[in-house]
């Protein structure tokens, strides 16, 4: 690469409030890749709770300003699949029709979710851990689904010396969490939960990476309150430095 | 009539399924079974997806000229001698059969499986009117010795296991059965052999019908569709008018995706196809064959938001992957068709009162609209449901105040950072040891089961300065 890379983090709302560590990782290893990285100011919620439930007037009053919000970066990128996926799959729908859509279209364009970005956009796959573990990956749901991407994380996962990668069966099975699903029938939500870490916990993994917020606080919290020793962990967790680079004196 | 509204809340209901360990034996099971054997019939077959595609153009298009479909289906069924009835409601449907069983002076109705039949209540009606309708199909028939109705599009039973199959049938027989699925599916042959003779009436769905040829299709695997169209006096088959299709080639491509979608059969071992009844020279088949054409709200959807449901086959895939229905089964949906199409369905059927919580029983994961055979987009569909559901005010107050805020909030980023401190401010009664572990009022909804993280001591948007400084 000639000039080196400027993303805009789109932290997203769970991940700045709960999962701050996730976005200093972030930043730390793009910033290790050559990769200038941008916060831009007055960014909250990509507005997906209010689009799933339906209130899209509300959800297309928030896109639009995310749009403005992120007009001038060049790429995008998202710790959490779902949040990539709205921005990608929704914004356009939401914002047709409107001064905005052009740009909506453009915004689709350039967002990346965490681990596509490092892998289809940069090309970079081979890293080194700080934290060696067994681990078993989530695929969760708007990522694969939505973005079809099954492959990226999984392709990190197992290039990373000191990571054990295992079968999960299930993987491809819903979390539970679902948003407000989770607390409009929260004894389903959990139902469904208890299944996924069951398959975790036989997995024989102390780990599960997932690539979203959403999937994390919901098996995080199922864990801590079963006393389980598995941790679940955002795939940037794991990612220390590129393999073979060393940090600057 | 639309069916009667469900009172009871849906959680309540889900709560009592979750609660029943035989269902949830019986339904991890079978989905897992059904699971595993499409994603092998579809492996096998490296054509499956550019069927799929196929399937669902073929039904797109058929929409697009349905009255014309249905105009040649009727003059090809009239052509071979069947009687073709038109019932704009489940009400007008039940009507047109118990004529048709007055008429003919019917006592006792056979019947093959049949989802649209489920969806007028058939055979309530026939019952009150003194004709006693036998399900013949084996997971029909036991839930018809139970009192139940069907937990699953196509396999009614599936939530039962099968030793409660054996203490169902000891009851009814007043002896030991044993739970062995040959047993007992022995003794049920038995049983009906007897009524198929005996049967004035045959009573069927129809997964097809041929606009080309006038042809009925029915799919079964069983037998007890060839008996019951052939051996009573009266064949009346009840089909959704989105059932058409218009030719014998396009048949054959939704024969193909069909039974690999629903049980991950290559064919299903019975494919049988009707055209009217006996012909003079034929030695098998009834007197009188009618074909009910059903609207029941469905005509109304090709313009509407749910015009996708109606590529629906019947297949019962998306309920099969479905996380919500594998935990809770159908009956705790309440309608007629459970599970993620049955939502849309019982949305199209009952209006969309009768949705107001089922459009959330669904987590959007989209395992469903992955395992359709014609691709339906079912969670796109529920969201729009629930967009109508907002709109037309019939989700409750407080919900749409706390949607309504939040919207407002989250457009406001000095506001939206106050989350940060106010949520430490907030939270700090109920933190231990870094987690939280119990909320009050609805916020217990997700801490009674699971932990919840604090707000961070400092967010990301407030460690920002700080990151920034880290640059070389």
């Amino acid at each position: 690469m000639t000039s080196s890379p400027r993303v805009a983090l789109m932290i997203t709302c769970l991940a700045d409030l709960f999962y701050p560590e996730v976005g200093e990782r972030i930043v730390r290893l793009l910033r290790r890749l050559g990769v200038t990285v941008t916060l831009p100011r007055g960014q909250t919620c990509c507005g997906l709770p209010l689009f799933n439930s339906g209130y899209h007037a509300e959800a297309a009053a928030v896109a639009r300003r995310t749009v403005a919000v992120f007009a001038e970066a060049e790429t995008v990128v998202v710790p959490s699949g779902s949040c990539a996926w709205m921005v990608k799959h929704e914004y356009p729908g939401l914002l047709a029709g409107d001064a905005e859509a052009a740009a909506a279209r453009g915004l689709a364009e350039r967002t990346y979710e965490f681990s596509q970005y490092l892998v289809r956009r940069l090309g970079r796959t081979a890293f080194e851990t700080d934290t060696p573990a067994r681990v078993a990956y989530h695929d969760s749901c708007h990522l694969l689904r939505g973005l079809h991407e099954s492959e990226s994380p999984r392709t990190l996962l197992r290039h990373l010396r000191g990571i054990e990668l295992v079968d999960l069966p299930g993987s491809d099975e819903c979390c539970g969490f679902g948003g407000s699903f989770s607390v409009r029938l929260p004894e389903v939500s959990t139902a469904i939960l208890d299944r996924k870490l069951a398959n975790v916990e036989a997995s024989g993994a102390g780990c599960v990476v997932a690539c979203d917020a959403g999937c994390l606080m919901q098996m995080k919290g199922g864990l801590a309150r079963r006393g389980s020793a598995v941790r679940a962990v955002h795939l940037a967790e794991l990612l220390d430095r590129e393999r073979g680079a060393r940090e600057a004196p | 009539m639309s069916e009667p509204l469900i009172t009871t809340p849906l959680r309540e209901r889900a709560q009592q399924a979750l609660g029943d360990r035989f269902l949830h034996e019986a339904l991890d099971i079978a989905t897992t079974k059904f699971i595993g054997l499409r994603r092998e019939a579809f492996g096998e077959f490296p054509d499956g997806e550019r069927l799929r595609d196929r399937a669902r153009d073929i039904k797109e298009a058929t929409l697009q000229r349905l009255d014309e479909h249905l105009e040649r289906l009727i003059d090809n069924v009239e052509r071979r001698g069947g009687h073709v009835h038109f019932a704009a409601t489940a009400d007008e449907a039940r009507d047109i059969i118990l004529d048709i069983a007055r008429r003919t002076g019917a006592r006792m109705a056979v019947k093959s499986k049949s989802m649209a039949t489920e969806e007028i209540h058939l055979n309530e009606a026939l019952a009150a009117a003194g004709v006693m309708p036998v399900e013949t199909d084996l997971g029909e028939y036991i839930i018809q010795l139970a009192h139940e109705r069907p937990s699953h599009i196509i396999a009614p039973a599936i939530h039962k296991t099968k030793g409660q199959v054996a203490e169902l049938f000891a009851r009814e027989l007043k002896r030991e059965v044993a739970a062995d699925p040959e047993v007992l599916t022995r003794i049920a042959r038995a049983e009906l052999r007897e009524k198929f003779l005996e049967a004035d009436l045959g009573i069927t769905g129809a997964n097809f019908a041929v606009a080309d040829t006038g042809t009925v299709v029915l799919v079964t695997n069983e037998g007890n569709g060839r008996m019951v169209t052939s051996l009573p006096r009266v064949h009346v088959a009840v089909m959704g008018v989105e059932k058409v299709v218009p030719s014998m080639t396009d048949l054959m491509v939704f024969l193909s995706v069909l039974a690999k979608s629903a049980t991950g059969q290559k064919l299903s071992v019975y494919t049988t196809l009707i055209q009217g009844p006996r012909r003079p020279q034929e030695l098998e088949g009834p007197d009188e064959f009618h074909l009910v054409l059903l609207d029941n709200g469905r005509i109304a959807q090709i313009a509407g938001t749910l015009r996708e449901a109606l590529y629906c086959l019947r297949c019962g895939a998306c309920l099969n992957v479905c996380p919500v229905y594998r935990q809770i089964g159908g009956h705790a949906y309440g309608y007629t068709y459970p599970g993620p199409i049955g939502i849309l369905l019982t949305a199209m059927l009952n209006g969309p009162r009768s949705v107001k919580e089922l459009s959330h029983a669904s987590s959007l994961c989209g395992a469903c609209a992955d395992a359709c055979p014609v691709r339906i987009d079912i969670p796109r569909m529920l969201i729009e449901l629930r967009k109508e559901v907002d709109e037309t005010k019939l989700a409750p107050w407080p919900e749409r105040v706390v949607f309504k805020a939040f919207a407002w909030l989250i457009r406001q980023p000095p506001l939206y950072r106050l989350g940060g401190p106010l949520g430490r401010l907030l939270q700090r009664p109920f933190v231990r040891a870094g987690r939280i572990g119990t909320l009050p009022l609805f916020f217990g909804h997700w801490t009674r089961t699971r932990d919840l993280p604090p707000v961070a001591a400092r967010t990301f948007q407030e460690r920002w300065a700080a990151l920034e400084r880290e640059q070389p």
